[in-house]
């Protein structure tokens, strides 16, 4: 009985495969800190600028997590959140801020919804649908907006989406906060989080204990493009303009932050603290490496190598 | 008199798959408070008619009442909301989920603010697991366990529903003896608030000390249902084997020439089962594994082929010491495994005929790393003339053959590499009546033409037309090797008649074999 493997974690060593993730977090933390210390790594200013950074990949990236854990994958949102910006910063311009949120999440909304229809009643697998609908936001956020820059003026919705700071910190930390903490509690404690693991865990065993597994993927679908476009809105708030250009190949960086923080690819597996985490760390190696005065060629060569290697050893030996 | 309302009242429930009849208009009853068994071979029906009560299959016809009420939707949850619950084999659990949350999952008890409480899952899945006085961790994670422990889980999931019909589908293969008393207990507890219990097992000696009444199908039928007290064991047996085996018992079995040793086992265990088995099989000869669901004929079948290494004893072919630790190794030695899932480890469906045929020799037929088309076209067309494959070119994907034939394609893949020992797991499964003479008439002509076969089969009549020697295993152990003609009463001379007395003495050594396992146990 003492082999059996059980869901408890026991010590951050105990477990070190499991954990790989908060040791690998903190080893490069520490090495950067050392390393860098004459750069100003440790300076409060670039720490924080990090989580400027990281707050969107973290807010796409905790809805990922859910994606991924049912089962499914969504590879529009980088493009979801660049439409995002520019209808958000038309809507604003026409109508006023409160306009430019309902814009938004209607954006948002409207993708999800399409997105769930086409791979739960259609029968296209998600990375297909969403795929195409990569190019098809991207597409109408370029048409929309005749590709130019639309700019937001409004500095109270700059305020709250991201531009704005309570003393020294950045509004977006409390975002990524609260958003994280809600994702966690519903992924661990809900009945809707326990039903997302249980269809990506095995789909025929979720169906005959009597949950709906084509409800539990067009919910997390529509889930993950409302967060896409709530990251949209981010970014927008943040650079006070609307382009489509925005969340530009940024699904990668989140599906890579949700796998980081030990979400499993094939479902049933994942953790929202984690993909934090994991969101961090991508933000965490990629200010090192530029205080390291890397070049961006270099810089994409070792981020890709630290990936891998984080993931490899979370990988479950036999 | 008043006639109380039947838990369970299914009537004339018909259902088909494709061209396949697996129950023809059968009736079944189960009143609250009793415990009913379901019986029947291999494809009589009984798991079918399960599934429909469950509402994982829809019926073609038929009407089901389930406390006097029709069922409302045939669907898991409509099954469910009707008070039915079933220990579905395995298919019900999520393996990346612990055990407690595959317990007790979508019925999870919350705290105040209506989140999900596991602390108070794993206390009621333990005390479950307690009252049955087994041994499995609620926080262990599904897909870490073994399947003793994965049919324990699936058994508490459908005891912790609280129906008024639970369905037990072998729910003893995972228990040991002294458990399987503790559940009966647990099951009589139940029948005395009303509950309607329907227990299915192949083990004849439960069967007569818990259940009231039986009901048993045969080849989709219903044959009879009746109070224990009217079916002794070899009643049952009679209903169960009753008269068939058309198609069968035309298979001449002509005696072969036994030729040198192939293979020998001398105290094999395998990881988990077997469990120190001896056997030998000589050149000529077809030696059939007979036994219930995890008795371990797959897991020596694995063994031998290399796929699960032993870790215990000595295995020789042709004399050579050899103890293969993959599958390649053993195909060096000559030792092909077609082996049990045909649809997942022995075709490739959406490829051509030819491209499965030739795929376990390509290193072979490739010349400077190109397959040599010409040679895999004769090596198909040779193969297709011997097995009397019917497809309509060598170029047709398998999926379009009808399953004996997909069958015959791996024989054929397998015959390609010119193994000298062939192991067949449940090579007819799933494959209608003809087609299943026609493989069992195959293996004969191969061990004719020299090859050592094994042979494994749940169908007993398969066995008995099939092998010239069967070794009845239980419990991952070998029991005892019995020779075919001893299974013959030399006094029966209607050949279809000889194979069902045959098929009751088989049955009767596999029954034994089975309270032989327990006595050794204690």
């Amino acid at each position: 009985m003492a082999s059996v493997p059980t869901a408890q974690t026991g010590g951050l060593f105990a477990n070190w495969r499991q954990n790989i993730i908060y040791i690998g977090f903190i080893v490069i933390f520490v090495v950067f800190a050392i390393t860098l210390n004459d750069k100003g790594f440790l300076n409060p200013n670039n720490l924080l600028n990090i989580v400027r950074q990281t707050a969107m990949i973290a807010v796409m990236a905790i809805a990922m997590t859910f994606v991924l854990s049912a089962g499914e994958i969504d590879l529009s949102v980088g493009a979801v959140a660049g439409l995002a910006t520019v209808t958000v910063a038309m809507a604003i311009a026409a109508a006023g801020p409160l306009a430019g949120v309902l814009a938004g999440l209607a954006t948002g909304l409207a993708v999800g919804i399409f997105n769930g229809w086409l791979t739960t009643r259609i029968g296209i697998p998600s990375f297909l649908t969403t795929l195409a609908m990569m190019g098809i936001a991207k597409g109408v956020a370029m048409w929309i907006s005749d590709t130019a820059a639309v700019p937001i003026l409004s500095p109270g919705y700059s305020w709250v989406f991201g531009g704005g700071a309570v003393g020294p910190i950045p509004v977006l930390l409390f975002w990524m906060a609260v958003l994280g903490g809600i994702g966690h509690v519903a992924l661990r404690r809900s009945g809707f989080g326990r039903r997302v693991l249980a269809t990506g865990g095995g789909e025929t065993a979720a169906r005959y204990s009597g949950i709906d597994t084509a409800s539990i993927k067009f919910k997390v679908l529509v889930l993950s493009s409302c967060a896409a476009a709530l990251a949209g809105m981010l970014y927008a708030g943040r650079l006070q303009s609307g382009r489509f250009q925005l969340g530009e190949g940024d699904e990668l960086s989140v599906i890579a932050a949700a796998v980081l923080g030990g979400t499993s690819l094939f479902g049933g597996r994942g953790t929202v603290i984690g993909t934090i985490v994991g969101a961090l760390m991508i933000g965490l190696i990629n200010n090192g490496l530029i205080l390291m005065g890397l070049e961006f060629s270099q810089q994409l060569i070792a981020r890709g190598g630290i990936i891998i290697l984080a993931v490899a050893l979370s990988q479950k030996r036999r | 008199m008043t006639t109380p309302v039947p838990a369970v009242h299914m009537t004339g429930i018909s259902k088909s798959f494709g061209g396949v009849r697996a129950l023809d208009s059968v009736d079944f009853e189960v009143q609250a408070g009793e415990v009913h068994a379901l019986l029947g071979g291999n494809g009589a029906g009984k798991s079918t008619i399960l599934k429909v009560l469950n509402g994982v299959h829809v019926p073609n016809a038929g009407e089901i009442l389930v406390n006097g009420k029709p069922l409302a939707a045939h669907s898991p949850e409509g099954a469910r909301a009707a008070g039915i619950a079933m220990n579905f084999q395995e298919l019900s659990l999520v393996p990346t989920l612990t055990v407690a949350q595959n317990v007790f999952l979508t019925r999870e008890a919350r705290n105040a603010r209506g989140l999900i409480d596991d602390a108070d899952s794993i206390t009621r899945a333990q005390a479950i697991f307690d009252m049955l006085g087994v041994r499995v961790n609620p926080r262990a994670i599904v897909g870490d366990l073994g399947a003793g422990q994965k049919q324990l889980t699936e058994i508490a999931k459908a005891i912790s529903q609280d129906a008024r019909v639970l369905i037990l589908d072998e729910p003893s293969t995972a228990l040991a003896v002294s458990d399987v008393e503790r559940l009966f207990t647990f099951l009589r507890k139940l029948t005395a608030k009303g509950v309607a219990v329907i227990y299915v097992s192949h083990r004849m000696d439960e069967i007569a000390r818990i259940a009231d009444r039986a009901t048993i199908l045969r080849d989709g039928r219903h044959v009879i249902t009746a109070p224990m007290a009217d079916l002794p064991v070899d009643v049952m047996i009679e209903h169960i084997v009753g008269k068939r085996s058309k198609g069968l018992s035309d298979v001449a079995r002509v005696d072969v020439f036994r030729g040198e040793v192939l293979l020998e086992l001398r105290g094999v265990s395998g990881p988990h089962k077997p469990e120190n088995v001896n056997l030998t099989l000589h050149r000529g000869e077809v030696l059939g594994l007979a036994g219930l669901l995890g008795s371990g004929r797959s897991a020596l079948a694995r063994v031998i082929a290399g796929v699960e290494p032993a870790i215990a004893g000595e295995i020789r072919i042709k004399g050579e010491k050899v103890t293969p630790r993959r599958p390649s190794e053993a195909i060096a030695h000559g030792v092909a495994l077609v082996p049990e899932a045909r649809a997942t480890q022995g075709i490739i469906p959406a490829q051509s005929v030819s491209d499965n045929m030739v795929m376990a020799v390509i290193g072979r037929i490739s010349r400077r790393g190109m397959v040599d088309r010409a040679r895999a076209r004769d090596l198909t067309d040779a193969m297709i003339t011997r097995l009397s494959v019917r497809t309509a070119s060598r170029d047709h994907a398998v999926s379009t053959l009808s399953g004996g034939n997909q069958q015959k394609v791996v024989i054929g893949k397998w015959l390609a590499t010119d193994p000298d020992i062939l192991i067949l797991d449940e090579p007819t499964a799933g494959i209608d009546i003809g087609s299943k003479s026609e493989i069992i008439r195959l293996v004969r002509d191969l061990a004719q033409s020299g090859k050592g076969v094994i042979f494994i089969s749940s169908e007993l009549s398969e066995l008995l037309t099939a092998c010239d020697r069967i070794l009845v295993m239980a419990d991952g152990r070998a029991h005892q090797t019995l020779d075919r003609a001893d299974l013959d009463d030399p006094s029966e001379t209607d050949p279809e008649h000889a194979l069902q007395v045959a098929e009751r003495r088989l049955q009767i050594e596999i029954q034994k074999a089975l309270t032989a396992k327990e006595a050794t146990h204690g």
